[in-house]
């Protein structure tokens, strides 16, 4: 037996746009959100990334998309314990292989300098504290420059303090480096402050 | 692109290293004991049938006393409802001798096939000791062949075989018998033959073949001095024995040569088959417990990839959400597998190797094997390969299903699950 999450959603996001998407809970905003990454494949419709269909790709094809693509930062911060914090932030470069290891390096480096945590580069994630990993976490996001970045409550598990620093990040990506972003939130405040909510019942948008 | 799975895959095992090393020294203790199991297997092996396989020749041509298979009464062909019973059939007054047999020898000498020939000539006698005397057999031998082919030298533990050449009537006693004749090197011992004439003979070697009953009455002297004990001629052999390039040939050669020189020809597989039989029975054995203990290791490196991979089930969520494809999460652990397969291997190897040799130290004296001073052992390289290739192998299969079940890991379902 099969269920329905989601009807009818049809939504697309332009470049350099902040949006946000709030809802109740199980009203499928996050469902929305993994099928829009391409991690979840099972759905009817189109979805297009950059223009091009994601239907019938195949497991690694859809894998270098998100690689090279699309940047996920989760609620929890998924950091490595056994590498450096630059290192889990060059992983995804590494697999993109676009970039020699000392350039990806130094890039890394310029990531981590954007979200203030240049410092910690060389520690390990369970050396820094939760907001820190946060921030690592979206450093790692944008090591690719993605075309778009996507969170599922990035500030969820933060303080209100932690979280504004990175509601601060978010907004400081979109208006000064043009960077697209889909936030799902819980958090009235933070959606408020986006350039455009889209909010979510019963699998429908309103 | 490779180089970044392999070093995700050396930061998994130094975040498990205590873990890891624990696989690979199971690894490494099941190829040791395979290859120091094996090793110490064949070489009791090849020792055993040294004993007797090496001094037994490979064909042997020689005049079975046997009742003649075609009796003239055969010839005549029954009305049809009657039939001929003959009984208590004697063997006719047949020589034992090999007819022509510098001949045969020449021929055996010049065929590609055969790696030597020694001619021998067995004479029954008694031994005189004072008024007894005592059965023996006395072999006349070409020393030099009979070294050559059947290590003889090495079962004569005191005097020098060479001697029964250069000294005219001498004799080397088996041990036994010398132990009854109280004969020493340089005495003279009596021996009659069946016709009652009595010779004396000089003892030039002691000889000890490891078999108690052979050493009892085996004795060895040169072929003319066993010529002389018959009252023959020159000419006089009664067996040929042959060795030949390829052991597994013996059979079809025998048959050839018996037809050809219409002799008797026994090969050894049929004169010794219950040798073989325990040898390969020995060596499935011995395959099979370390094969076990290989499987054995094979289900620990198991284990501790499953719990690895559920340890790290988060880590390898991530990877996947980041762009890393199911191939490319099976390469880790595949290579984490591989990894404790070749290291535990190549350390099971060496330490197999020094095993062997250890094995190869510890003394080991019998009286039956008077050559033997340790415990034997082979160091055939196929069972390093074997060992080899086998570790590798069960560790990939090993690796093999957790590997696929981490490839297969939902990120969304780890994800969302938290």
């Amino acid at each position: 037996m099969t269920v329905k999450v989601l009807d009818s959603v049809d939504i697309s996001v332009a470049k350099g746009e902040f949006v946000s998407v709030i809802g109740k809970s199980g009203c499928g905003k996050s469902t929305l959100l993994y099928i829009l990454s391409t991690m979840d494949t099972d759905f009817e419709g189109t979805l297009r990334i950059d223009g091009n269909d994601m239907r019938n790709l195949k497991d690694k094809q859809l894998a270098s998309v998100r690689n090279d693509k699309i940047g996920f930062v989760f609620q929890f911060h998924y950091l490595l314990n056994e590498f450096s914090v630059i290192r889990n932030v060059m992983l995804p470069g590494l697999k993109l292989g676009k970039l020699k290891e000392s350039d990806l390096e130094q890039k890394a480096y310029e990531k981590l300098k954007i979200l203030g945590i240049e410092t910690e580069a060389r520690k390990k994630p369970n050396q820094i504290s939760g907001g820190q990993k946060q921030r690592v976490a979206i450093a790692r996001a944008l090591i690719n420059d993605p075309l778009l970045i996507m969170g599922d409550e990035p500030t969820g598990n933060l303080d209100k303090m932690n979280g504004e620093i990175v509601f601060d990040i978010f907004q400081e990506l979109a208006q000064v480096y043009n960077q697209s972003l889909l936030i799902v939130t819980h958090d009235i405040d933070f959606a408020n402050r986006t350039h455009r909510t889209i909010e979510m019942e019963d699998g429908r948008v309103l | 692109m490779n180089k970044l799975i392999v070093s995700i895959s050396i930061s998994l095992m130094i975040a498990r290293l205590k873990q890891t090393l624990v696989a690979a020294i199971g690894v490494t203790f099941s190829i040791t004991m395979f290859i120091a199991l094996l090793s110490f297997m064949a070489g009791l092996n090849d020792l055993l049938d040294n004993l007797i396989l090496n001094r037994t020749p490979h064909v042997r041509l020689y005049n079975e006393i046997l009742p003649s298979k075609n009796q003239p009464v055969d010839i005549a062909k029954g009305t049809g409802s009657a039939y001929n019973f003959i009984r208590s059939i004697k063997p006719k007054n047949q020589p034992i001798e090999i007819r022509n047999s510098a001949a045969v020898i020449r021929a055996l000498e010049s065929d590609p096939r055969v790696l030597g020939v020694a001619p021998k000539t067995t004479v029954p006698v008694f031994y005189n000791v004072g008024m007894i005397s005592l059965t023996g057999v006395v072999s006349g031998i070409d020393v030099d062949a009979e070294t050559r082919l059947f290590t003889f030298s090495d079962y004569v533990v005191e005097g020098r075989p060479t001697d029964l050449k250069t000294v005219p009537n001498s004799i080397v006693l088996g041990i036994g018998a010398a132990e009854k004749m109280i004969a020493k090197i340089g005495d003279v011992v009596q021996v009659t033959n069946s016709t009652g004439q009595q010779f004396p003979l000089k003892v030039v070697g002691i000889f000890q073949s490891g078999i108690q009953d052979v050493d009892k009455v085996q004795s060895y002297a040169s072929i003319s001095t066993t010529q002389k004990l018959m009252g023959k001629s020159a000419s006089y052999i009664t067996d040929i024995q042959v060795k030949l390039h390829n052991l597994e040939t013996a059979p079809k050669l025998a048959k050839e040569w018996s037809a050809l020189f219409d002799v008797d020809a026994i090969d050894i597989q049929t004169a010794n088959s219950q040798f073989e039989t325990g040898s390969s029975v020995r060596t499935l054995i011995s395959y099979a417990v370390g094969i076990t203990l290989l499987i054995v290791a094979g289900f620990g490196i198991y284990n501790i990839l499953n719990m690895m991979i559920y340890e790290k089930m988060d880590s390898i969520a991530i990877l996947k959400a980041t762009g890393f494809s199911g191939s490319d999460v099976n390469k880790v652990f595949i290579y984490i597998a591989l990894s404790i397969g070749i290291f535990g291997g190549t350390l099971g190897l060496l330490c197999g190797l020094g095993g062997t040799y250890f094995i190869s130290q510890i003394p080991f004296s019998t009286a039956s094997l008077p050559t033997v001073k340790t415990y034997p052992v082979n160091y055939n390289p196929i069972f390093y390969v074997i060992g080899g290739v086998f570790s590798i192998v069960t560790t990939y299969l090993a690796g093999y299903f957790p590997s696929k079940k981490a490839s297969k890991i939902d990120p969304v379902e780890i994800i969302r699950g938290k």
